[in-house]
């Protein structure tokens, strides 16, 4: 096994300050639009990009929510290991609003799918962008797309993209793992 | 822990302690769910479940009922007084005509105890035992530990008092089994002639006079008085009964403390329980309730999950 480096702590500060001046060049206020994380680990990239947003552009007021899609995903009893849940707590209903996907990797798009399903339980969006920190082309099994995306990767199938953060894994780094 | 030690869900007794937890974690993020706007997830669509009941209910069925649908199951209703089973059919013949026709999990209250270990051993399907004659009711005992645990932060080093009949009770027994499981002190409390005689072997006290042991509990389970199961006297009178063994408001406000009251229903108002209690701030009884569907999802999300296709 081996593992190579994409992104660099440096390049994803980088990258997270776009992402985040991106978002203000779309939602301006963001006083009809809300960020959701992903679960598990959407979680992370979602709360840097608050961050960024309340320190830089004093926007404190931006709504948040975390979503778990467990229960929504398609592959339930098709797996070896069991899913194991976590913790969706929204504590708005997002009807009418425009609606902010946050995920680490973007890869068969089958979580957005779950996520996109799962949301509706929350009320019927305006519309729902979806914002990526890696996105691997090529390996889409259904048609979705970010509509923010920090960087475009060519991996193969049988390699793995992790990302790694500060607050949870030590370090800010993306890895390109390869068996 | 990911994964249930079980294929079934027969008792208590056949859980681990680990078993317990994956289950209340899997109940705390469903009480999510249904406390939203659209209280359903899509996770069972392609999974059917059977509720035989060859006995009546009203709560338990309802809310295994409303835990399939909310887990998107399709559910088939069979009840005992409208079937075959009146024109002799046997219980391995009535359940695998019914999984002939594609059922993957079957819910089963049967008159008789073990008829779910019965079932286990002889038919093809993932069996959850929703109360079996006075032996176990399993899904009960993990939703009254699991209110304790909501009320109380823990169910460890409680003290719980089970009040009244405890020899016809399988909520009485599981709940034993469930809260010894996860570290509670628990003694039972009633007549004498309604406390099977080797108790003590399972690990919990014997306390005969109701006042004593309330002043000793965090926790009092009242139950109901199963004339239903009853064959001979065990009492001599309901007012008798109730005077020695009933919980009122009285008796609740001379104690030191405050207590948790819980009720697994239906309540015989003015029997075990006055309604002033009943409706008090001390008790959980429409928790319970709430938190019998969570638990009943958390059950059947985790069986399932160990269908293999």
């Amino acid at each position: 096994m081996s593992q190579k480096v994409l992104l660099s702590a440096k390049e994803i500060d980088i990258i997270l300050h776009r992402l985040a001046c991106q978002l203000v060049e779309n939602h301006t206020d963001f006083k009809n639009s809300v960020l959701i994380g992903i679960q598990p680990r959407g979680v992370f990239l979602a709360e840097r990009l608050l961050k960024i947003l309340q320190k830089e552009y004093a926007l404190n007021n931006v709504r948040y929510g975390r979503l778990d899609i467990t229960f929504y995903r398609d592959d339930f009893r098709r797996g070896e290991k069991p899913l194991e849940a976590n913790k969706t707590k929204i504590d708005f209903i997002v009807e009418d609003q425009r609606v902010i996907f946050i995920d680490d990797v973007l890869y068969s798009g089958r979580s957005i799918r779950a996520a996109l399903t799962a949301i509706q339980s929350f009320g019927r969006p305006k519309e729902i962008e979806l914002l990526s920190l890696i996105d691997r082309r090529f390996s889409r099994h259904l048609p979705i797309q970010p509509d923010y995306n920090g960087r475009q990767v060519d991996a193969i199938n049988e390699e793995k993209v992790k990302v790694n953060w500060k607050e949870n894994d030590g370090e800010d780094v993306v890895y390109l793992i390869s068996k | 822990m990911s994964e249930l030690s079980v294929d079934h869900l027969l008792g208590i007794k056949y859980l681990k302690k680990e078993d317990i937890e994956l289950i209340f974690k899997t109940a705390d993020h469903f009480k999510e769910v249904i406390n939203r706007p659209i209280k359903k997830v899509p996770s069972l669509r392609d999974v059917t479940i059977a509720n035989l009941f060859f006995e009546n209910s009203t709560r338990t069925r309802l809310s295994f009922e409303l835990a399939e649908k909310r887990l998107s199951a399709d559910v088939i209703n069979f009840s005992a007084a409208s079937s075959s089973v009146k024109k002799g059919e046997t219980l391995i013949d009535t359940v695998n005509n019914i999984l002939s026709m594609k059922v993957d999990m079957v819910v089963m209250r049967h008159p008789n105890p073990g008829a779910g270990i019965f079932l286990s051993k002889n038919v093809n399907a993932s069996i959850i035992n929703a109360g079996d004659g006075a032996h176990e009711h399993p899904t009960q005992a993990l939703l009254d530990t699991y209110s304790i645990r909501e009320r109380l932060g823990s169910v460890g080093g409680k003290k719980v008092v089970i009040v009244g009949d405890i020899l016809h009770s399988r909520v009485a027994l599981s709940n034993i089994f469930a809260l010894k499981l996860q570290g509670a002190d628990v003694k039972v409390c009633g007549p004498k002639t309604l406390i099977p005689k080797y108790i003590e072997s399972l690990g919990v006290g014997v306390e005969t006079d109701l006042r004593k042991a309330l002043q000793w509990c965090d926790v009092a389970n009242m139950l109901r008085v199963q004339n239903e199961r009853m064959d001979i006297s065990y009492f001599p009178t309901t007012r008798e009964y109730t005077q020695q063994f009933g919980l009122n408001k009285k008796i609740l406000d001379s104690l030191d403390k405050e207590i948790v009251v819980m009720h697994p229903g239906p309540i015989n108002r003015g029997v075990e329980i006055t309604s002033d209690v009943a409706d008090s701030e001390h008790a959980i009884i429409l928790n319970q309730v709430q938190n019998g569907v969570a638990i009943r999802m958390a059950v059947i999300y985790l069986l399932a999950s160990k269908i293999k296709q």
